[in-house]
């Protein structure tokens, strides 16, 4: 099923693909009796649920255990009475008795399947009910984490736990809990109906399966060892085709074709070496299964038919020692697949729960100072902080900003320059010292009545699948139609929108191919000027950006930072130079701070920067002259 | 279907032999009741010992047989599926490889990834099985139904009724369950994409404090795929106790009926026992053919997109017997009224470019500007020959390009692309990626000039720093300098720059284009940008709008004469640097 998703997919992973085949093999948790535990006490709630449906699986597999032998006991009738018949010593058969007895056995079977399916029916809904409780829980703590819990983990992670995981879980409740009841119950109930019927038999029997089970041992092992082997070149070589792919054009324009030719071949000779075992071990367990039947089965019907001829035992009982033999091999084979699973799914709801634990963000304040009209000052106290409490990044930042002043934090790239930025909407706490909006202390509103303070426009845009009318409207959803309209004009976007097939109402996916990343920052922009916030946060566009699209933005960001406070990611000279305070950073350092001329004056880092800025110019002329 | 059968032609004789041993392990399988059957008939009721012991000696004997007959092909079909498997693997990325622009496009590389690995891993999965079901499973099933009627041919219609209830359920599942079956995935998919959104837009949810509308986002998907699996799931849970139900009740039929008959002489005992077992390995190679069907489609739509890869010839098409450059290659680029539009579009209505003209000369840098959308990395690509012309010519050293050889042309060209890739490996493995022969000089001097030299000095440990694939251990602007580099080792006469520098922050910018100017001014240079300060100071430049050029001249000239070069200028300088 895995095939018809993975195009529509669109960040593609094919490690995601190779996973699935990998579920088969067991991934061992760390503290599985703790995890153990904890997923008991996430199941009682479900208790009687749960007991109800361990019960049925037992009543379930318990008659059909016995239908065997009720079949033997119609046979054995039969038999004697074709003996009795010809021995002259009764009648031919007792039909009424069998009868009975065939009665009996098939209300059995219907009890036994009813059972089954009530069994099945209450796990199904149950796992279906656990899972979307796992589910929405895992995407509430999302949104409870602090912000920094992200920075160390890749997305990918994250939604494995959300999908994978809780499908192992879910799957798991849904089928192995019961299978293993009903495996055991398999197992014991065959097991005393053998002894029941005959002790040597079983004795035989039991002597016999268990040499075989050791060489079925064997061959799973090794069929684990060779399916871990396959995956791992699986992956190698899929590294190999997808690099080579998506990196078509260098290999074609530095002939690079030969090499990665002779690359791939390497791989996948490698990969049909241990591919072809893996198969092979994959199609001999059945047949082994079979054999071990079959083998039981011939020495049952030698042994079974030599004791009836003794009279030891009837006729009835080597049929339904048969069908128990053949039965008996099968629990076997499910026990082993079930507690690969049962590591698998206790590793997966390790991590779930392990998700589920982490530190929430500190809780907000119970009284929050909520402003109906915000005038926008804000001023920086001793800030002190970092990302990790061991590397502090800014030590002791001080800076007053007045209502309406344009702040432009400037810094060659990754010096982090949007670190004042999440400090200011409070996305990670501060080590010491305090920021004062309209001089109240940040920490004594809400996050979220803080936050409706700011407007916030990145660099990197974030859409989400919906309409253009939805994405403008995002954080703002009583605004009208109109009011959205009114926005994107604002914003500059209304003309481009209209001409865009379903003008407002176009659907837009993570890969909108005929929208620039421009014309998606405009829509940011125009979502910032419906939420209408007191302060701006803007992120300068760098080069990616058309000039026409560019434009546009200028002007745009030009209308709404109008009497507003506004802190800009400045990359353009005209910003900076005409914003009242510009904070300089360096390594995640505010390194100095002033208006253009007194940096210049001051003949530090900006300075350097200004100048290198002009000095292209002239490196440039040098370059083509 | 019938391009996996041309694969499977070099393993004929393999596949041969696997199947005559199905055969056998099926004759096998069928030989057993045979002689339980004898063993009751012949050796329990008259109470024949030795009969019974033969008999068993026999039966072993075939179970041993069966088994060896079954470990020989699984062996052998093994080695054919991986055989294959690894053949069309090779055919399909050798064909991806020499693709042009045109039908990687077509495809989308993710798509050709999947096809290139799971597609067939797919393929070799399912033709272990189809060869196993759809050879042992009609002979079981037709051997069991000819052996069950030598015993008893009034009993086979409780068969019969077995088969069709078991076929008509597996009919329903199919027709009711498959379809939500089938949309499980896509709401997975929902789900997934839910969840990404909310991962990558963290900040944008806190900052504009969404987080109830992205729960109740969430909570939809959540909701849709659990009652769709509620659903799906009830509806197995129901099935499996179904078909035992109708196994068992068979059994108990078979035998009630067999009791009457037996009784009434028309069957033997041991027959019924026979029939028994015939009735079940009939059930069970109908179940397996069913399972097939329901395998089956799947590799069918993996072939079939194996198939579409392998047939797709590349659009581009090299001379056999290509020209050569003289041994004084100057490298003068021209473009002769070329116009291009893609493959699958009509001319004119959708031409990318239109009419293009103009000449780069050796030692000078010819900047293309323009909006996006424009077409300036389309010219790059076209002299690359990612794609062809469809109008015009292209020269150098004035050789038409479709006329040389691919290595020729590709020998000549440094392309620093626009979107830096690294390949996995070491730095030195990715500098030494179009000469394995560099010498260790070359490498340094070319990250010197790349400005790449002091961070790869300050990594433990130097070039030999693991890169991961598509080099995503480094920083953009890394990967920007290594992938200059790269092309630095190379060392080619003609550099195509598609905004290459674009990562880089002004000052690392400024010093990589001063060391640049030196190494390449001898060089042919054509230059993709976006900002004019980065090309202000070319020879030429071409201002490109909608596919056409509007103005070609430098700086000064175009600040007289092209409206649209003024209009990107003044968005992007200041008035002192226009007028400086």
């Amino acid at each position: 099923m895995s095939q018809q998703s993975s195009e529509q997919n669109n960040s593609y992973d094919p490690m995601d693909e190779i996973n699935i085949g990998m579920q088969g093999l067991a991934q061992k948790a760390k503290d599985p009796k703790k995890t153990i535990k904890k997923l008991m006490d996430y199941l009682s709630p479900h208790k009687t649920a749960l007991i109800t449906a361990l019960f049925f699986a037992m009543f379930s597999t318990v008659f059909s255990v016995i239908g065997p032998r009720l079949l033997g006991r119609v046979t054995t009738a039969l038999v004697d009475g074709m003996l009795a018949f010809w021995f002259g010593t009764g009648l031919l058969t007792n039909f009424p008795y069998m009868a009975k007895i065939t009665g009996w056995l098939i209300a059995l079977y219907i009890v036994s399947s009813i059972c089954s399916a009530a069994q099945g029916i209450i796990m199904a809904r149950l796992s279906v009910k656990v899972t979307y409780k796992l589910r929405t829980e895992i995407s509430e703590k999302m949104h409870k984490l602090p912000i920094n819990y992200y920075d160390t983990r890749s997305h990918g992670e994250i939604l494995s736990r959300v999908t994978n995981d809780v499908d192992t879980m879910s799957q798991t409740l849904n089928q192995n809990l019961t299978q293993l009841v009903s495996s055991v119950t398999t197992l014991v109930g065959v097991l005393a109906m053998m002894i029941w019927i005959s002790p040597l038999m079983t004795a035989v029997a039991v002597l016999v399966i268990p040499l075989s089970m050791l060489v079925m041992m064997a061959v799973l092992k090794r069929s684990y060892v060779y399916f871990s082997e396959q995956q791992k070149v699986l992956g190698e070589l899929s590294g190999i085709v997808e690099e080579t792919y998506s990196g078509r054009d260098i290999v074609c324009a530095y002939n690079g074709e030969t090499d990665a030719e002779e690359r791939f071949a390497k791989a996948n000779k490698k990969l049909r070496s241990c591919a072809w075992k893996a198969q092979f071990m994959t199609s001999i367990v059945e047949p082994i299964f079979s054999f071990v039947g079959n083998l039981g089965y011939v020495i049952v019907c030698v042994l079974g038919g030599y004791l009836a001829v003794r009279r030891v035992i009837t006729i009835g009982d080597v049929q339904a020692f048969i069908q128990y033999i053949q039965i008996f091999t099968q629990p076997l084979g499910e026990l082993g697949a079930t507690s690969n699973m049962m590591q698998s799914t206790i590793a997966a709801a390790e991590r779930v729960f392990e998700f589920l634990e982490e530190e929430e963000e500190v809780k907000d304040t119970e009284k929050s100072m909520r402003k109906k009209q915000c005038k926008g000052r804000v001023s920086f106290q001793n800030v002190r902080f970092g990302y990790q409490p061991d590397k502090i990044i800014l030590r002791d930042f001080s800076a007053e900003i007045a209502p309406g002043q344009t702040v432009a934090i400037v810094g060659p790239t990754g010096a982090g320059k949007t670190t004042v930025v999440k400090l200011l909407m409070r996305f990670y706490e501060l080590n010491a010292g305090k920021i004062l909006i309209d001089d109240i202390d940040a920490t004594n509103f809400t996050r979220g009545d803080l936050r409706s303070i700011f407007g916030m426009v990145l660099q990197d845009t974030w859409l989400y699948n919906a309409t253009i009318m939805e994405n403008i409207r995002y954080g703002s959803p009583n605004a009208t139609d109109e009011e959205v309209i009114a926005a994107a004009k604002t914003a500059h976007c209304h003309n481009f929108i209209r001409t865009l097939p379903g003008g407002y109402n176009m659907v837009l996916n993570e890969e909108a191919t005929n929208i620039s990343q421009g014309q998606k920052q405009l829509f940011t922009i125009a979502r910032v000027v419906l939420k209408n916030p007191a302060i701006l946060i803007l992120d300068e566009a760098t080069s990616s950006i058309d000039t026409r699209t560019e434009i546009l933005i200028q002007k745009a960001m030009k209308n709404i930072m109008q009497g507003r406070t506004s802190f800009v990611i400045a990359h353009r000279l005209s910003t900076i130079r005409d914003a009242d305070l510009i904070l300089v950073m360096k390594d995640g350092n505010i390194m100095e701070q002033g208006n253009h001329q007194q940096l210049l004056e001051a003949q530090g880092f900006y300075a350097d920067l200004y100048n290198s800025q002009f000095t292209e110019g002239v490196v440039t002329e040098e370059l083509n002259s | 279907m019938s391009k996996i059968f041309e694969f499977m032609k070099p393993y004929t004789a393999m596949i041969l032999c696997a199947t005559v041993l199905l055969v056998v392990e099926a004759i096998c399988a069928l030989a057993l009741p045979g002689y339980m059957a004898d063993i009751v008939n012949d050796g329990v009721l008259p109470g024949n010992i030795p009969l019974i012991w033969r008999n068993g000696a026999v039966m072993l004997l075939i179970t041993l047989l069966g088994v060896i007959a079954a470990l020989a092909m699984g062996y052998l079909g093994a080695r054919a599926a991986a055989g294959v498997a690894n053949d069309l693997r090779q055919a399909v990325f050798q064909k991806v490889l020499y693709f042009s622009n045109a039908e990687m496009n077509r495809f989308a590389v993710s798509s050709l990834i999947t096809r290139t690995t799971n597609d067939i891993t797919q393929i070799q999965s399912t033709l272990v099985m189809a060869l196993r079901q759809f050879i042992y499973a009609p002979i079981i099933g037709i051997g069991g139904i000819i052996l069950a009627l030598e015993r008893s041919v009034s009993m086979t219609w409780i068969i019969a009724l077995a088969v069709i209830c078991l076929v008509g359920l597996v009919a329903i599942m199919l027709v009711l369950v498959m379809p939500k079956y089938k949309m499980i995935q896509k709401l997975i998919d929902r789900l997934n994409q839910v969840s990404r959104e909310n991962l990558s837009g963290i900040l944008i949810v806190r900052a504009f404090s969404t987080q109830k509308f992205e729960k109740k986002r969430f909570d939809k998907a959540n909701k849709d795929l659990a009652e769709t699996n509620r659903f799906v799931d009830q509806a197995f849970a129901f099935m499996t106790p179904s078909i035992m139900l109708i196994m068992n009740l068979t059994t108990a039929l078979i035998v009630w009926i067999g009791a009457r008959q037996a009784s009434a002489f028309r069957i033997d005992i041991g027959d019924i026992f026979a029939f028994l077992q015939y009735g079940l390995l009939i059930i069970f190679a109908f179940l397996m053919v069913a399972i097939m069907f329901v395998i089956l489609p799947r590799a069918m739509v993996s072939a079939e997109r194996i198939k579409e890869v392998l047939e797709t010839g590349s659009s581009l098409l090299y001379k056999k017997e290509p020209t050569k450059f003289p041994a004084d290659f100057k490298g003068v680029v021209e473009f002769r009224n070329v116009s291009f539009h893609y493959p699958d579009t009509t001319e004119n209505d959708d031409n990318v470019l239109n009419d293009i003209s103009f000449i780069a000369k050796p030692g000078g840098t010819t900047a293309i500007i323009g909006s996006t959308g424009a077409g300036k990395t389309t010219i790059l690509k076209l002299l690359l020959r990612f794609y062809d012309v469809t109008g015009g010519a292209i020269f150098i050293d004035g050789i038409d390009i479709r006329d040389l050889g691919k290595k020729e042309l590709h020998d000549k060209i440094n392309y620093i692309p626009q979107k830096s890739l690294l390949f996995s490996g070491t730095i030195r493995s990715n500098l030494l990626y179009a000469d394995k022969s560099a010498t260790e000089e070359r490498i340094k001097n070319a990250a010197d000039i790349a400005q790449a030299e002091a961070f790869i000095q300050r990594k433990p440990q130097g070039y030999e720093s693991n890169v991961a694939q598509g080099g995503s251990n480094f920083s953009g602007g890394q990967k920007q300098r290594l992938s200059i580099a790269r092309a630095l080792v190379k060392n080619a006469p003609i550099y195509l720059f598609d905004d290459s520098f674009s990562a880089l922050d002004l000052k690392t910018d400024a010093l990589l284009r001063a060391a640049l100017k030196r190494k390449t001014n001898k060089s042919t240079k054509l230059v993709v940008a976006q900002r004019i300060s980065t090309i202000m100071n070319a020879d030429q430049i071409v201002v490109l709008d909608n596919g056409k050029i509007t103005g070609c001249g430098t700086h000064a000239e175009l600040m007289k004469t092209c409206e649209v070069y003024k209009e990107i200028a003044a968005s992007q300088l200041s008035e002192e640097e226009l007028n400086k």
